[in-house]
């Protein structure tokens, strides 16, 4: 193809050929990119029903159980569907790029990581229309429920994860070699940009946890097939096990989730404050410092499953440590923009918004984190919040700063400012309406994942609601003003966008030539 | 998963790209290939990690400090030496698990003991169905420190219980509180649950755990 990757205009055989078959690491982001977004509207849509049904107290549109099944499937969707495959996106658009790679080290792995992917989804999706309906057992699948008591259709469910896994492995395993392998020469390991090392540490993250997850699975598996008692008290099994398993991938998962972010936010600030980031190094060793930790706190999920009094001193005394390496990061983004020549474009409002709303996030994870207070605090609506200001200010706002901050770099067009600042505004009022009163729910004792509730509740709930709706409204115009960008945008041609970006990918045209850095780059 | 993983392994011989020079694409090819071969190791690693080393550690952790109150295993009796200083409170409960129709409960609700002395209890079982069932006793023992010292010489729990239609029984337990536990234990609860293993048992693959 010397003329570069087909369009429609060769025919549309020619044009799906090219996508299935590619192995060029923009087309595979932009795959993944989209993918995840259609993922992010497909979770939306199960949350919009789960917050219709919770508008008001009683039962008015839907059955328990089709509740408890939107609940889980919410969860596994955007977990799963959406964020992750969205940051593996953003991963195989700019790691490359970033380095001054010709591509990824792997590129039919990576067409292979990808298009297992919607073939999971389907399965998943499937389950709803099963008799028994999809998953019913919530996102972290806690055994018996998964097990004894589960809807026949927890086998694809089983089959959905592991290929999920296959393919988050498999990415990782990429990301890797990529990064050992194909920086440019001169582009050492403390000059790559901060988005490159929070992804090679999640991608060593994601190696060791996501087995164990397919562990979980396939004790679950074995336990509903085989007779074998792994969660099973009856034969000598014990359900407290899973929990432990779960969470032993489960709150790796959650950085997982949240370091990419991290990255993109440690790109955008410094552009927009037009200052270096402020103390990189300290950036680079705090997410190691996180990554380590993630892997002894996990039983801060578990404060009360009946642990002995010094396992709860424990969790909650290194699960508080986290705090630390985070609130290093949190002090070197406020630190770069101190005294920067700010302004506040579409990416730098969403990154300040991430930024705010991660950290009040994270000091409601303190807050649970207090093996004494989770007592009243567990399975209530504050958890919710909690995970919801980290996981959608963190990491969706992350996403959606990059969407912005890249777009032009993708497909030379710039998207409009005005649209941009609306949708900002649109979706962070939104967020807060939405999940600032489910703390005042959680703590009031309103309990997580029931399709009723008490009437002293219903006020909060209202409104939470009507928040949720207009949140996912912005969604929509997300999906509006990207589709516009790439339609109508005004063209741009500059190599760096914003005058105040530094790095590799700001060197070459916009948008980026289908094939970048065939020679390697000069570096300073 | 790891089919797909291994084909995608097979095809990686001639899928590096790389258009930077002969020798040097070679090398690139050869430290990709060591990246996948050691990730994919360290990921089967961790694979078997979960399901043949964590289930078994967690079993041995529990054992060693208690937790979860699972009681050891049948004890044969040594030495006994009665320590009537002390009086400790033995309660005892049953619960079934929610797919078993049994009647079952202790015909006792708690009897007082003096560590080191042998007691026998019963609990009482009916298998009110019409069909012929097998069930399997589990216990738990709170507070979860003491299961050390709280030792069984005989128990129904160590097997599993067949009832046939309409039958009923008595259970029989003996049990002796280790003259060490620990000062200021004054009471122990002692708790079966009972579960429906009927199924179980047809099955060929039950002894697997
Ligand atoms: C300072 C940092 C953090 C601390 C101290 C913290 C602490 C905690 C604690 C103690 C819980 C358990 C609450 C309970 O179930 O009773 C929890 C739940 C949760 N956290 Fe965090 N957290 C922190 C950051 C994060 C981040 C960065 C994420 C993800 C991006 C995250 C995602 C979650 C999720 C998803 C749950 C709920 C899981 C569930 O039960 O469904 N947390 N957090
Ligand atoms: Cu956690």
């Amino acid at each position: 193809m010397a003329h570069g990757p087909a369009t429609l205009a060769d025919g549309w055989r020619a044009y799906i050929s090219r996508w299935v078959f590619t192995t060029n690491h923009k087309d595979i982001g932009t795959l993944y990119l989209w993918f995840s977004f259609s993922m992010f509207l497909l979770g939306g849509a199960f949350a919009m029903v789960i917050r219709a049904e919770l508008f008001q107290p009683g039962m008015q549109l839907i059955r328990p159980e089709f509740f408890n099944q939107m609940t889980t499937m919410h969860g596994l969707v955007m977990v799963f569907g959406a964020i992750m495959p969205a940051f593996v996106g953003l991963a195989n658009w700019m790691i490359p790029l970033m380095i001054g790679a010709p591509d990824m080290a792997l590129p039919r792995m990576n067409n292979l990581s990808f298009w297992i992917l919607p073939f999971a989804f389907a399965i998943l999706t499937s389950t709803l229309f099963m008799e028994g309906g999809g998953p019913n057992f919530g996102w972290t699948f806690y055994a018996p429920l998964s097990t004894t008591y589960a809807p026949e259709s927890v086998n694809f469910f089983i089959f959905a994860i592991h290929i999920m896994g296959a393919s988050s492995i498999m990415g990782s395993i990429n990301i890797i070699a990529t990064v050992m392998n194909m920086r440019a020469p001169g582009m050492t390991y403390m000059k790559m940009p901060l988005f490159v090392w929070t992804w090679v540490i999640t991608a060593f993250l994601l190696v060791a946890v996501m087995p164990v997850l397919a562990g979980a699975v396939t004790m679950m598996l074995m336990d509903i097939n085989f007779g074998t008692s792994f969660f099973d008290a009856a034969g000598g099994g014990d359900p407290v096990l899973f929990q432990h398993v779960f969470w032993f991938f489960g709150h790796p998962e959650v950085y997982i989730i949240i370091l990419p972010a991290f990255g993109v936010v440690s790109q955008i600030i410094p552009t927009f404050s037009r200052k270096p980031l402020f103390g990189y190094s300290s950036m680079v060793y705090a997410t190691a410092a996180i990554a380590f930790l993630s892997f002894i706190v996990w039983a801060h999920h578990m404060f009360t499953v009946g642990m002995p009094i010094a396992g709860e001193l424990y969790f909650m005394y290194a699960t508080m440590l986290i705090a630390v390496p985070t609130g290093v990061k949190v002090f070197n983004w406020i630190t770069t923009m101190y005294k920067g020549s700010l302004t506040f474009e579409t990416p730098m409002l969403f990154s300040i918004a991430f930024v705010i709303l991660f950290t009040f996030g994270g000091f409601t994870g303190l807050m649970l984190s207090i093996a004494a207070a989770d007592m009243q605090y567990h399975d209530t609506y504050f958890v919710v919040a909690h995970f919801h200001y980290v996981m959608v200010a963190g990491a969706v706002f992350s996403g959606t700063a990059a969407i912005y901050y890249w777009l032009p770099k993708w497909c030379g067009k710039m998207y409009n400012e005005t649209m941009g600042q609306v949708q900002f505004w649109v979706a962070f009022i939104g967020f807060n309406i939405a999940f600032m009163p489910q703390h005042f729910l959680g703590l009031a004792g309103m309990p997580r994942r029931y399709a009723d509730y008490g009437l002293q509740f219903a006020d909060w709930n209202m409104v939470s609601s009507i928040g949720a709706f207009i949140y996912g409204g912005a969604q929509l115009m997300l999906l509006y003003n990207v589709i516009m960008t790439i339609r109508n945008g005004k063209p741009t041609t500059e190599e760096k966008t914003w005058e105040g970006a530094e790095g590799l990918e700001w060197t070459v045209p916009s948008p980026a030539p289908y094939h970048t850095f065939a020679t390697p780059p000069e570096l300073k | 998963m790891d089919c797909s993983i291994a084909s995608a392994l097979s095809h990686l011989r001639n899928s590096t790209r790389v258009e930077i020079g002969e020798p040097k694409a070679m090398s690139v090819d050869a430290s990709n290939r060591r990246v996948v071969v050691k990730s994919l190791f360290g990921a089967a690693a961790m694979f078997a990690f979960a399901i043949f080393v964590l289930p078994p550690i967690y079993d041995l952790f529990c054992e060693i400090t208690g937790l979860g109150g699972k009681t050891g295993d049948e004890y044969t009796a040594v030495d006994v030496r009665v320590d009537t200083s002390r009086e400790v409170t033995v309660r005892f409960v049953a619960s079934n698990n929610a797919s078993m129709p049994w009647e079952f409960r202790p015909t006792k609700d708690k009897v007082v003991v003096h560590p080191g002395e042998p007691t026998e209890i019963t609990y009482f079982a009916r298998n009110t169905t019409g069909e012929d069932m097998v069930s399997q006793a589990i216990p738990s023992l709170v507070p979860n420190n003491v299961a050390d010292y709280f030792h069984k010489t005989e128990c129904f729990c160590f097997e599993n219980q067949p009832l046939a239609a309409g039958d009923q029984a008595d259970l029989k337990l003996v049990f002796i509180i280790d003259p060490d536990l620990p000062e200021g234990v004054t009471s122990l609860t002692l708790s079966y649950t009972i579960f429906d293993i009927t199924d179980r048992m047809a099955n060929p693959l039950a002894q697997l755990q």
